[in-house]
């Protein structure tokens, strides 16, 4: 069995962004970037699942630019077997990354394709799912388990109910939720031998793929601030205060 | 051209988010909303009550993204946009149906500035995005929390859809949280706790407050990952977005992923042992302590100015 897996690479989870003044966007240059969260978890499953015997080779794609050559030594460190970039300097829009996707797939033929859920810096959740439209294939998006059953996976999800056990027959794409598993940090022989590994670089434009943003984006800004609020001294004023906000939302 | 909006429901009722997606659309034009599942003749009375609709559509689902998708796939030929919440059902089927109808979907928008102009929070919500969408149809998902209810009071037609059922994937079983508090993303109180109350049965104290208040109960991620509360009472980045009048933080510093969650509500109050904490910064009105002793004590307090709801 072969497992893709697709990786992002985006502004570490942990910094704190600042929109540009000019509104043309988050500033990305001098801020750490590294493998966005959900795709570690990704990556992780692949692995587990080819460390159980479920997967002969792990691939792992990033689109992007040269520099996210790092998150695929990462999730090579991690135990992946092989790596492709899609090189371009472009942002492209998550309908042209599906495209491309699927045209690695095409190329691949994976039984699984894995990704994080969404990435923490647009936010959109929809690579995934549009893959899978476009290859034709079944979706078990949010995992936070996933059993191999025969030819079929057995994906539990976490949805806004609860959770849901759904199967798919393979080939399926699936996007990890964070309580799918906890991703390992390589040890150092691991990240040495990464380098070691076969990592090949094409450049986006020789997959034939339409990439022009469908979207205009006209301004980024930041959110409204807050005022500043105070403190109270005891649980009683605090219920006063609570009280009066109850009565406030009963009388409208 | 009109607007097909998906239906949301759960356990035979309308989920009040539709109203609120109804809503945020009702500007576009006249709506079509479609119900998909079985059994859903309650839930189509429900929802051609909501003002703005013009038809209610019901078709058969098998429940899973490829099956909803193709049917909504199929519609979208006779509309001009297809929206849905930014639930885990729009979520899953909306990206779906757009990549099959060769469109970049917008999602999770916060505001409706025209017919083609749609707001959307990035980076957890630390950014706003605004976009112009000139694609010749617009598969939306709406972030419910962020609009007021359509008014009820409409009877718009039923009408059942023949839809074939195709479907590779197979629901097999739903995993269910039992709770009679009122649903997270659209309720106007919730009581949150975080990682400080320790366990799951000491978690019940903020299930108790949430009661008192007629509250929805919410958790950080931490608190879910160590097993304190179910993983659909989540709040934040990745998991429900709330926007209440009042959120009531308890024990929760702050992250930065739910800060995200939280961005919407209308007043704060935070419970805290550390003053410095983010969330007791961001509060309207914190109260330093154990929270511990500062329950119970707002339990009586609370009865004492006669909060009942």
């Amino acid at each position: 069995m072969k497992i893709l897996v697709a990786i992002k690479r985006v502004v570490d989870h942990n910094v704190r962004i600042r929109v540009r003044p000019d509104g043309s966007g988050v500033e990305t240059t001098g801020v750490r970037l590294s493998m966005n969260p959900f795709c570690k978890h990704a990556v992780e499953a692949a692995v587990q699942l080819s460390e159980a015997g479920h997967g002969d080779e792990v691939v792992v794609v990033s689109i992007g630019p040269k520099t996210a050559n790092d998150i695929i030594l990462t999730a090579l460190a991690m135990g992946a077997h092989r790596g492709i970039l899609v090189e371009t300097d472009a942002e492209l829009e998550t309908l042209a990354i599906a495209k491309l996707l699927a045209k690695v797939v095409e190329e691949e033929n994976p039984d699984i394709v894995l990704l994080g859920k969404q990435a923490v810096d647009d936010d959109s959740n929809h690579v995934g799912q549009m893959l899978a439209a476009l290859i034709n294939r079944p979706q078990a998006t949010f995992a936070s388990e996933i059993k191999v059953n025969g030819s079929e996976l057995e994906v539990t999800r976490e949805v806004d109910s609860g959770r849901e056990t759904i199967a798919v027959p393979l080939p399926a794409v699936v996007t990890a939720d964070l309580r799918l598993n906890t991703p390992r940090n390589a040890a150092l022989p691991m990240v040495m031998k990464a380098r070691s590994k076969p990592l090949a670089v094409r450049p986006a434009a020789e997959f034939g793929v339409d990439l022009a943003p469908r979207l205009v984006v006209e301004k980024v800004a930041p959110p409204a601030e807050r005022v500043a609020g105070k403190t109270v001294g005891s649980a009683s004023e605090l219920a006063s205060y609570i009280a009066s906000e109850v009565s406030q939302m009963e009388a409208l | 051209m009109s607007t097909l909006v998906i239906a949301d429901h759960d356990l035979g009722q309308l989920s009040p988010a539709t109203a609120r997606v109804v809503h945020a659309v009702s500007e576009l034009g006249p709506i079509d909303l479609l119900v998909l599942g079985t059994d859903t003749a309650n839930i189509a009375a429900d929802a051609s009550k909501l003002a703005g609709v013009a038809k209610v559509l019901t078709a058969q689902s098998a429940g899973t993204a490829d099956a909803d998708a193709a049917v909504i796939e199929k519609l979208a030929a006779g509309y001009l946009y297809v929206v849905a919440s930014a639930g885990s059902v729009g979520k899953d089927r909306m990206p779906r149906v757009a990549a099959k109808l060769d469109l970049m979907p917008v999602t999770d928008i916060v505001d409706v500035l025209g017919p083609n102009r749609f707001t959307r929070p990035i980076y957890a919500g630390n950014a706003l995005q605004t976009v112009t969408d000139n694609q010749p149809k617009h598969v939306l998902t709406i972030r419910a929390s962020a609009f007021r209810a359509a008014a009820n009071g409409n009877a718009a037609p039923i009408e059942a859809i023949d839809a074939p059922v195709v479907s590779a994937a197979r629901l097999i079983a739903s995993h269910r949280t039992e709770s009679d508090t009122p649903d997270l993303a659209t309720a106007q109180i919730v009581v949150g706790g975080g990682v400080a109350l320790g366990s799951a049965e000491k978690f019940q104290l903020i299930e108790q407050l949430a009661k008192k208040l007629g509250a929805a109960i919410g958790a950080t991620r931490a608190a879910v990952d160590a097993g304190y509360a179910p993983n659909d009472w989540q709040v934040g980045q990745t998991g429900k977005i709330i926007a209440p009048d009042l959120y009531i933080a308890i024990g929760i510093s702050g992250a930065l992923q739910h800060l995200a969650g939280i961005q919407g509500a209308k007043k704060i109050v935070a419970i805290n042992t550390d003053p410095e904490a983010p969330l007791v910064k961001l509060a309207d009105v914190a109260l330093i302590g154990d929270l511990f002793e500062i329950i119970p004590q707002l339990l009586t307090e609370l009865d004492k100015a006669g909060v009942i709801r």
